[in-house]
């Protein structure tokens, strides 16, 4: 299959010299923008400036000034409010499908890991068919069944990322049986369950913590992506995604309309690559995590 | 018989069941929609002639069985059905689309490979700055979601400096200059994401290959370091780099769907999602099925390409 020779034929990871430091300052870095963004999320209602969903007809594509920073859309709604508002819809989305995602993929790439043998080979193989779609098509095609929606795209996301977590799940609790402690941990009697839980999953989850961390900054470009095709989040509520489309007819009038929801999304994204990068140089120096 | 063919067929093979499960997927889609399908479908349209005369017409009227074998049966002969909204056969349909599809994201490909092997190579070999510069492309690359990346591109492009038309697109036997000029904006904003991951994925590669001993001998024979790194280095990187490729055709056909969206160019993706909108089920399913099956041979080829560059993998797999 694709996806074994992808494996095999993968470079060996490169053992670089990083300092700790510097994983320490890119976590430091990560951990605040989203910080930042998730006390906005959480905040939104309180620091909008405007009903992000109040049309002022006088307003209609306004340029920014000092009471609409970043100036008005196409029904004369504050982009300011509505960016606000987008975040949390977007972090929202995103983070869930993630955490979804990895609700499921955690205990089958455990299980798959730690047994081997036919357990590994029905989950393995199971999982793999959902990679005979590539992702964008396979949401889509989710969205094309369900019909559109901010919950459907969570679903969609967190069934992309499943066969990758469980995946990274795998090869980390592969490695960390093969360690002498779980045989000792068995040789005492422990059952196979306690074994799994105290031994086992908090030695192999650094890996899918990095790997969780690097989707969540895809999740929120696939979210923005199916928002902005109009298969995500449904009008009117705000989401980053919907208002790039919303201004696209008017970019050359109103850019603010479709510069800052954008920015929102590079900052947002950055963070958890930042997060994700810091912590595999921390977390994962045998690059488990893809 | 010779492992190279043993390692061809056994790979050839392995698609089939993958081009099943792929086929039974799409096959679902409209049999999964919740409610009746027919009647979502109509709409407003619906009277109760039309639904058992819609019914009908795709099979629905059947058993789940007899409907897929019924369905495989009539693509294996061409027969991708009629549009509901236009009724127009779905094989001339996909005919005019696919060379679209195939333009926007060959050129993409092109450009990126062209952009991230020899930027990437340099980055494992060159100096500090060369090192921090191309740590930025990448950073940049990967962040900046690609359609809005398009956006950007058409304020500055079309929008300020009016050089470049912003969206539309013209037919390459028509005028093949214009052609091109429509698709510069499109193509170079699929490009950056990939040239982001190919220059990532080349980096590593070759800055692994470049720490092994036999450089090491071809460096203390005086090799000079050009052919080095391009004549073994760069050689030996190569089936990493494309298996990445191939990966990355599956996101380039991903993004292929948004970008001709925003850029109105009458291609596959732009076809599914109009039709997820209309709630035109047979033509999401052609769409969703060819976008798929390219996807499917793209891996198929890559598969074989790295077999023929790496005889390892052609034993490994035929013991």
């Amino acid at each position: 299959m694709t996806i074994d020779t992808a494996a095999t034929a993968q470079a060996p990871p490169v053992v670089r010299a990083h300092t700790p430091r510097s994983s320490r300052r890119l976590i430091v870095v990560g951990l605040a923008i989203l910080g930042l963004l998730a006390l906005i999320a959480i905040a939104a209602p309180l620091i909008a400036p405007h009903d992000p969903e109040a049309i002022e007809v006088d307003r209609v594509l306004g340029a920014p000034t000092l009471q609409h920073p970043f100036g008005s859309d196409v029904l004369g709604r504050d982009v300011l409010s509505r960016v606000l508002f987008g975040i949390r819809v977007s972090l929202l989305v995103s983070v869930s499908a993630v955490l979804a995602s990895a609700a499921l993929a955690v205990p089958l790439g455990l299980l798959a890991g730690y047994f081997g043998r036919w357990v590994d080979t029905v989950v393995s193989r199971t999982l793999d068919m959902i990679l005979v779609l590539p992702a964008m098509l396979l949401a889509i095609t989710f969205i094309a069944i369900l019909g559109p929606g901010s919950v459907v795209a969570a679903l969609a996301i967190a069934v992309i990322y499943l066969p990758i977590l469980a995946r990274v799940m795998r090869t980390s609790a592969l490695v960390v049986t093969r360690n002498e402690y779980v045989a000792g941990a068995r040789a005492r009697g422990g059952s196979h369950f306690r074994v799994i839980i105290t031994h086992v999953a908090p030695n192999a989850l650094g890996p899918v913590i990095v790997q969780a961390s690097v989707l969540s900054a895809f999740a929120l470009q696939l979210e923005a992506g199916l928002s902005f095709l109009g298969l995500g989040t449904q009008p009117p509520t705000p989401s980053l995604g919907g208002m790039l489309a919303d201004g696209r007819d008017v970019l050359i009038q109103a850019p603010w309309i479709e510069i800052f929801p954008g920015v929102a999304i590079v900052i947002a994204v950055l963070g958890f690559t930042f997060l994700g990068e810091g912590m595999r140089r921390a977390f994962d120096p045998k690059g488990v995590a893809e | 018989m010779t492992r190279q063919l043993v390692f061809v067929l056994r790979r050839l093979l392995l698609t089939i069941p993958v081009l099943i499960v792929m086929s039974i997927v799409v096959f679902l889609i409209i049999r999964l929609v919740p409610g009746d399908p027919v009647l979502t479908m109509l709409g407003f349209r619906a009277t109760p002639e039309n639904v058992i005369e819609v019914r009908h017409q795709l099979g629905l009227d059947q058993s789940l069985v007899a409907q897929y074998f019924n369905w495989v049966g009539a693509l294996l002969q061409g027969d991708l059905g009629t549009d509901i909204v236009s009724h127009a056969s779905l094989a001339e349909l996909l005919a005019q689309r696919l060379p679209v599809t195939f333009e926007l994201t060959g050129l993409a490909m092109l450009v990126a490979v062209a952009v991230g092997v020899p930027l990437g190579v340099r980055a494992a070999t060159g100096g500090r700055w060369v090192k921090r510069l191309t740590e930025g492309f990448v950073v940049f690359g990967i962040s900046i979601p690609d359609f809005w990346l398009g956006i950007m591109l058409v304020l500055v492009f079309a929008g300020t400096l009016t050089i470049l038309p912003p969206s539309g697109y013209i037919p390459f036997e028509d005028d093949p200059i214009q052609n091109l000029r429509y698709m510069v904006l499109p193509v170079l904003t699929l490009a950056v994401g990939e040239a982001a991951y190919i220059l990532r994925t080349t980096r590593s590669a070759v800055s692994s290959v470049m720490g092994r001993p036999f450089i090491t001998f071809l460096r203390a024979k005086g090799i000079n370091s050009r052919r080095i790194i391009y004549g073994h280095a760069l050689r030996n990187a190569g089936p990493s780099i494309v298996t990445v490729i191939a990966i990355q055709v599956g996101v380039l056909l991903g993004g292929a769907i948004i970008i001709e969206t925003l850029f109105a160019l009458p291609g596959v993706g732009r076809l599914v999602v109009t039709a997820i909108n209309q709630r035109n089920y047979p033509t999401v399913q052609v769409g969703v099925l060819a976008i798929a099956t390219i996807f499917i041979v793209v891996s198929l080829v890559t598969d074989l390409i790295v077999g023929w560059l790496d005889p390892r993998v052609t034993d490994g797999a035929a013991r």
